[in-house]
Formats: C-alpha cells, sequence, structure tokens
C-alpha cells in the first residue's frame, strides 16, 4: 500500500498503537530492512558453503549411520534457513491501516463449544462494545440453554446448526462458521473464538484493507493476556504473530488462523462454490472409476437366487456407469450426467422392485381370510400402479440394490447434491483440523489477497497446564500436515511460486521433530562411543560451520528485534516427540484413515502427572547429562585423545539441555492457587482443543 | 430481488428471479427453493434471464435448490442465464456442473 506524505505523517502520530518493530519511521524500516536481506544474503552464502564441503569432503563414513543422519539433518535446517530467508525478504510492516467506508455491514461470529458461560459473556460484551456498527452473534456447538439465554440477555444473535446437519459430519469449528454463514448476510465477518475478547477498534482499524476488492481477509495477531512472565509453555508466538506474517505479507501469503481475523463473505462463498464444484467432479469421477470393481464384487457376493434377481440390473448398472463415463469425458456438465445415470439406475432397479411387490401381493392372497392382509393387498395394488411411488421406491437409498453397501454408496456419489455432506457448500474449508490454513491457501489460490495487520486487537486466554498446551500444540501441528498431504501446496494449482514455498515453509518447520531427534543423540553417541559423524573437528570445520551459525543468529536476532523469541526457540527442539507425533499420526490418518488421537493424560493437575507427558525428553535429558559427565571426567583424568571433539561435544550436549531445559520449567510450573481466569481459561481451552480451535504454529 | 414461482403440471415448475441475487438476497432465494420442493414441485427451472447481478451466494443459493431438488428425486436446471452470470459460473467451475439452457422452454423439455 503506498502512502502519500500527508497520510504518513498522520500514521506516524498513531504509531506508538501498533507493536514494536514496527514503530519505526519510514527510513527507519528501510533501513531494517536493507540489513534484513544483508544478512539473509550473508548467511545463505555461508550455509551454502558450509553444506558443499559436508557433502563433499567430511563424511566420516566409519560411522555411517550417525554420519548420513547428521548431514540430513543439517540439510534439513539449511533448507529451513532458505524458507525463513526468502519469508523475510519482503519483510512489510504496513504501518496504519486505511480508514473504513463507513457504510460496511459486518457480522461477528463468536465460535463457542461447552466453554464456560461466563468466559463467553465477556466476548460477547466486548464484541457488541466495537464502535463500529456490526451485528454480533453466538454460534453454540455445545447448544446450550445457559448459553442461548446469555446471548439473548447480552443481546447478541444466537445461531446453532440446522436440522440439515444432524447425521452428517460437524466439521467442528468449520462447520459450526459455515453453518452460520447461511444464516446471516453480513458483507463481512469476524472470527472470534470464545475467549478472544476484542477491542473496541477492531473493525476500524481493519475493514480499511478491504478497499482493495481483491482481500479476502485482514487478519491480526492472537495474544494470550493469562501468560505468567517467562511464558513457561511458550504460549505466546511473537515472531509469527509479527515478522513471519509479515514476511508472508510481503508475498501475498499472510495466513488466516481462525480468530481474530475479518474476512470478506463472497470470498469464502466463492471459495466454498469452487471446492464445491472441484469436488463434485473429483468424486463423481471417482465413483465411476471404481465402479466397475463395485459392481464385479457384488456380482460374484450373490447368491444364486439373488443373482436370478438381480443381474440383469447390474448389467443394466454396468452400461449406464460406461455411458456417464463417456459422457464426462465428452465434457458434458455434471448435472445431465448424472441425471440421466440417476434415471437408467432407477429403471433398472425398478424392474426388481415391481417383480418384489408382485411376489408379496400373491403370497398375501394365499393366505385365506385374512382382513388386514387384505387391505395391504390392496395397497400393494395401488403402488404397483404408483408411477412416483415406484421411483421413489427404485431410487438411489431405496433401490433394492442398495441392500449391497458398496453400490449403495456408488449410487449416492455419481449425483449433484453431495448427500454425504450437511450442505453441500463449504466455504471454510474441511479437510484439515486446521480448517484455517486450508481456507487461506484456497484463497490464494484462487487469486484473492490477504493481509497481516501487526496490531493487538483482541486478547485471549492460553492454556494453563501442560497438557492442554500439549493438546493444542499437537492440533495445530497435526493439521498443518494434514494439509501438506491432502492439499500440497508444492502442487496446488493457482498459486504463485512464492506462496507455494511460504505455506511449504511452515509445513516443512513441522517436520523438525525427527531432525531434533539426530541433534539430540549425535552427541551422546560421541560421548559414550566415539561415533564421530564428520572425519574431523578440524579447524576447517570451525572456519567454515562458526560463521554460517553466527550470521544465522544474528539475522534471527535483527528479525526478532524487540520480541522475546528464546521460548519459541526452546521448544521448536524441546517439543520434538510432539513433533514427530504429529507428522506419524497425520500420515496415518490420511493415508491408512486412523483416527488422530489425544495426548491423553488424567486431567487433574498433580506433581507426578506432568513429568509422564514429558517421559521421552527426560530420557533424551538424562542421556545427555550423563554423556557431559563422562566425557568432562575423561577429559579430566586425561583419558581421552581427542580432546577437541570431546570438549565441542560436550558443548554441544550442554546447548541440547539448554533447549530441553524448557520443558521441566513447564512441568514444574504450578499455577498461582485457582484465579478465576484461570478456571475459565482451562475450560475453554480443554473443550475448544477437542473440538479443533486454532491459531498459528510455532517457529 | 424479486421472485415469482410459476407452477406447471406433473410437479414442474419456473421460478422467475428478477434483481441481483446476491449475499442479501440470496438466503431468500434458496428459501424458495426449498419451498418449491417441499410443496412437491420438484422439477425447478430458474430462469436467470432478468437478473442482473448474481454473487458467489447467489451461486450458493442455486446449488442449495439444487441438493433441495436432487434429493426430492428431481432437478434444479438454469436457464437465460446472461453474460455476468455466465462468467461468475465459470470462474468458479460451476459450468462444469450446471447445464445452461437458452430458453425456458429447453430447460422443461430437458425433463
Amino acid at each position: 500500500m503506498t502512502m502519500t506524505p500527508d497520510q504518513r505523517r498522520i500514521s506516524l502520530a498513531h504509531r506508538d498503537r501498533l507493536l514494536p518493530g514496527d514503530r519505526a519511521d519510514e527510513a527507519g524500516l528501510r533501513a531494517r530492512l536493507w540489513l534484513i536481506r544483508l544478512l539473509i544474503v550473508v548467511a545463505t552464502l555461508l550455509g551454502a558453503n558450509y553444506l558443499v564441503w559436508r557433502y563433499a569432503a567430511s563424511i566420516n563414513w566409519a560411522f555411517w549411520p550417525i554420519a548420513l543422519a547428521l548431514l540430513a539433518a543439517e540439510t534439513y535446517s539449511f533448507i529451513d534457513t532458505c524458507l525463513f530467508s526468502l519469508t523475510m525478504w519482503r519483510y512489510r510492516p504496513r504501518g496504519e491501516p486505511p480508514a473504513p467506508r463507513g457504510d460496511e455491514t459486518v457480522d461477528i461470529f463468536i465460535t463457542c463449544y461447552n466453554e464456560p458461560i461466563e468466559l463467553v459473556r465477556e466476548t460477547v460484551r466486548a464484541a457488541l462494545a466495537i464502535t463500529f456498527p456490526h451485528r454480533t452473534y453466538v454460534l453454540d456447538d455445545g447448544r446450550s440453554p445457559e448459553m442461548r439465554a446469555m446471548a439473548m440477555a447480552e443481546g447478541a444473535g444466537y445461531i446453532v446448526r440446522t436440522e440439515e446437519w444432524s447425521g452428517h459430519d460437524y466439521h467442528a469449528k468449520a462447520g459450526n462458521v459455515n453453518n452460520a454463514l447461511f444464516q446471516t448476510d453480513g458483507e463481512f465477518l469476524l472470527i472470534l473464538d470464545a475467549d478472544q475478547v476484542p477491542k473496541p477498534a477492531i473493525l476500524d482499524r481493519t475493514l480499511g484493507y478491504f478497499h482493495d476488492p481483491r482481500v479476502a481477509f485482514v487478519q491480526t495477531p492472537q495474544w494470550f493476556k493469562n501468560v505468567p512472565p517467562g511464558d513457561p509453555f511458550g504460549s505466546q508466538a511473537p515472531l509469527f504473530y509479527g515478522p513471519i506474517q509479515q514476511g508472508k505479507d510481503g508475498w501475498n501469503a499472510a495466513f488466516f488462523c481462525g480468530s481474530n481475523a475479518i474476512l470478506r463473505r463472497e470470498a469464502l462463498m466463492q471459495s466454498g462454490v469452487v471446492g464445491y464444484a472441484r469436488g463434485l467432479d473429483r468424486r463423481v469421477r471417482r465413483a465411476l472409476a471404481i465402479s466397475g470393481r463395485v459392481l464385479r464384487q457384488a456380482d460374484q457376493r450373490l447368491s444364486p437366487t439373488q443373482r436370478a434377481r438381480f443381474q440383469p440390473t447390474i448389467r443394466e448398472l454396468q452400461q449406464a456407469i460406461r455411458d456417464a463415463r463417456e459422457d464426462l469425458g465428452a465434457g458434458q456438465p455434471l448435472q445431465e450426467v448424472t441425471w440421466r445415470f440417476q434415471r437408467r439406475a432407477e429403471q433398472a432397479a425398478r424392474a426388481v422392485v415391481v417383480q418384489d411387490l408382485a411376489a408379496i401381493r400373491d403370497e398375501l392372497a394365499d393366505l385365506p381370510g385374512l382382513d388386514p392382509g387384505m387391505a395391504l393387498e390392496q395397497r400393494l395394488s395401488d403402488l404397483l400402479d404408483d408411477e412416483f411411488a415406484l421411483s421413489a421406491l427404485a431410487r438411489r437409498e431405496s433401490s433394492p440394490l442398495a441392500a449391497i453397501e458398496t453400490v449403495r454408496a456408488l449410487l449416492m456419489a455419481v449425483d449433484v447434491d453431495r448427500a454425504d455432506e450437511a450442505i453441500p457448500i463449504m466455504p471454510v474449508a474441511t479437510i484439515s483440523v486446521t480448517e484455517d490454513m486450508a481456507t487461506a491457501m484456497q484463497l490464494h489460490s484462487l487469486g484473492w489477497r490477504s493481509v497481516f495487520h501487526h496490531e493487538i486487537l483482541a486478547e485471549g486466554l492460553a492454556p494453563e497446564d501442560l497438557r492442554t498446551a500439549l493438546q493444542q500444540r499437537l492440533r495445530w501441528a497435526q493439521g498443518t500436515v494434514q494439509v501438506m498431504l491432502r492439499d500440497n501446496p508444492l502442487l496446488k494449482r493457482g498459486l504463485a511460486p512464492v506462496q507455494r514455498l511460504m505455506y511449504f515453509a511452515t509445513m516443512w518447520s513441522y517436520l523438525s521433530g525427527f531432525v531434533a531427534v539426530v541433534y539430540l543423540v549425535a552427541p551422546v553417541l560421541y560421548l559414550f562411543f566415539g561415533w564421530l559423524p564428520v572425519k574431523a573437528y578440524s579447524s576447517e570445520f570451525f572456519l567454515r560451520l562458526v560463521p554460517y551459525l553466527v550470521a544465522n543468529q544474528l539475522l534471527f536476532i535483527v528479525v526478532g528485534w524487540g520480541i522475546p523469541t528464546w521460548r519459541g526457540q526452546q521448544y521448536s527442539l524441546a517439543l520434538f516427540p510432539l513433533w514427530i507425533r504429529a507428522t506419524t499420526s497425520a500420515v496415518a490418518n490420511v493415508v491408512f484413515k486412523r483416527k488422530l488421537g489425544f495426548v491423553v493424560t488424567p486431567k487433574t493437575r498433580q506433581a507426578g502427572a506432568s513429568f509422564r507427558l514429558i517421559v521421552p525428553q527426560l530420557v533424551v535429558m538424562a542421556a545427555l547429562v550423563a554423556a557431559v559427565i563422562y566425557g568432562l571426567a575423561r577429559l579430566a583424568l586425561g583419558l581421552a585423545n581427542d580432546r577437541l571433539s570431546i570438549t565441542v561435544n560436550v558443548a554441544w550436549a550442554l546447548y541440547d539441555l539448554v533447549m530441553l531445559s524448557a520443558i521441566i520449567g513447564a512441568a514444574l510450573y504450578e499455577p498461582p492457587a485457582s484465579s478465576e481466569l484461570e478456571l475459565l481459561a482451562d475450560g475453554a481451552l480443554t473443550a475448544a482443543t477437542e473440538h479443533g480451535r486454532h491459531g498459528a504454529g510455532l517457529r | 430481488m424479486q421472485a415469482t414461482i410459476e407452477s406447471q403440471q406433473d410437479g414442474h415448475a419456473v421460478v422467475r428471479l428478477a434483481g441481483r441475487l446476491d449475499f442479501l438476497s440470496s438466503g431468500e432465494a434458496r428459501q424458495r427453493f426449498v419451498e418449491a420442493v417441499a410443496s412437491g414441485q420438484r422439477a425447478l427451472v430458474v430462469d436467470l434471464g432478468e437478473v442482473l447481478f448474481i454473487d458467489s451466494s447467489g451461486l450458493g443459493a442455486l446449488i442449495g435448490g439444487l441438493k433441495a431438488a436432487r434429493q426430492a428425486g428431481g432437478d434444479l436446471r438454469i436457464a437465460r442465464a446472461g453474460e455476468q452470470a455466465r462468467s461468475v459460473l465459470s470462474l468458479t467451475s460451476l459450468d462444469r456442473v450446471f447445464r445452461m439452457y437458452d430458453t425456458v422452454d429447453d430447460a422443461l423439455a430437458a425433463f
């Protein structure tokens, strides 16, 4: 966005509303961007210099398993640096936002699912107090009468799922929002999680971005007011809701993070309609593609009597399928192809229906003196003459063939009504438990633009116990990996090349768990067993590695200037079991259709309970401590001939321990004795994480 | 937006829409489709000839109507889509789903 000098002056007067890092004047911001770019160039060149040498000249083949593992880990980290560098290359603080037109219509959706009433009430009151004209709705997936009463008492609207949803997949929060979209008509919508208390200016500060008719959404940071000093669980994500989102924004790839975002209804609806059309096309084609096998299997499973009854129908169905595939191939619309197919399937099934009804009638006729039977017989005769009733009995799910489950599924799939879903259009994507990321990607792929506005305009509640914190992190990670597997940004059509990489970068960062294991285990293996992954810790090694590490860290410091990033850095290593579990469970879910699963632990807060959550980290820490003691002892006793390697590995192990120590602090953390806020946060987040509540990943 | 429903024999009906079929009127349009289907008019032809503008919410209403009609064993056909409607239908890939008929009679005849 370009600004006139006048606007710029005004904006400088307001700059204290913005977050640190964005407050500098234009010259300051430009200088910062160029410093970042300089460091990016230096860090990537030094990294390449190191890595090329590692590949070409340093692999210690004598211990090839750890040597190759470490090389793979370092390659992963270098790619991570490159992706981070690319993100920051167009770091874009937006400064003051443009003012709204004034006549925009806005619906505010507060999504809830069994959160404590008083917690939601606070959010509702704050939402009602937002200065820009709007309507406020409570979207209650818990369907509680108390919540309804609260919404009514406060003067907010109250929305629950319509009847269409019963018996269908609810799709958690995505479904909740989609349901409400069809019951409201604002031009824009602000989505708030139940605990995210908005500031009165939230709309005034964000709606102006929609002057650009291509802007689909404006995301603002998620910030938690109940995080104690030191942030034991690493709840705040200031680096993500700051420089990283600002960097992605520079590439028109800011993420939608589920809450504290304003969306344009038209963009969401368009995404839903496109999703319907494309999804339908895929669904019908796939159903037709596997139909041959389905019908063959159905045929094989028939008993001889059944075969006599069904075979002509199956034959006819097979022919109908061949014709449908041909018509689709010829580019005929799905509506027409599926219509013809359904009519033919119905006709084919009717023969069986008529046969069955006639047989029943005849049997009844053989039973003498059965009065109710006579009435039934008459009704059956009538039925045989009733065109519409016969059609209904032969159609799709009521077709006699539908007794064979796979055939029933086939008949349902070759249609345009998406009978498998409550509503045919899902504007908010439902392919993942992180519906927000999938939705943003879909919008970007359709050519919509996005904005990240770096100003805290809502304050939420973070988990106050380790179990919930881990649960929440696991969900985000699982969801991200799900999206990567189901709708890979590198392959998704419509995305610009760097947009692909911006999504991929976040997904890539969640694969770090496997790499962390290598970094944690390597020094232990050396100190105990002498497994040396590189040929030697020579001066050449240090001359190449140290400048790379220094440049990398400098880049990180400049990017994160004024932001507490240390806890985040620790957790990206310390949560390695969680990242691994997220990846493996998401793969199992997408590829093998398994359930995603939860962190299962006692809900009561006991001293020992927290430590049970971090057993893998404790084992690794014990091994590292033992390795350090063993290494130091050998140095002290003069038993080591390679003093430098031991020193390096001891330092490495100590670094690992410092990083892992965050998790000990978290396990030991005792929240201040049951504050009201804490009880609310607990209830809210336990309910919400299990329902798929979202925010950003951690970096 | 105005909507008039013209019932014909055998559960056929023509729904004539006029004005803007957008986020403000789409809920009502969808409601009309669903009601028509519920009252036994399963074969709907939606005449878009007098529709000035249609947005994605409007398309959503058509899909909602299509679903209701199909589930009752009928169908919802689109006739006389103008330039703007055709362009949004193609932008959203909905032209892969709907057959667009040039006249209401063509659409009725195709049932």
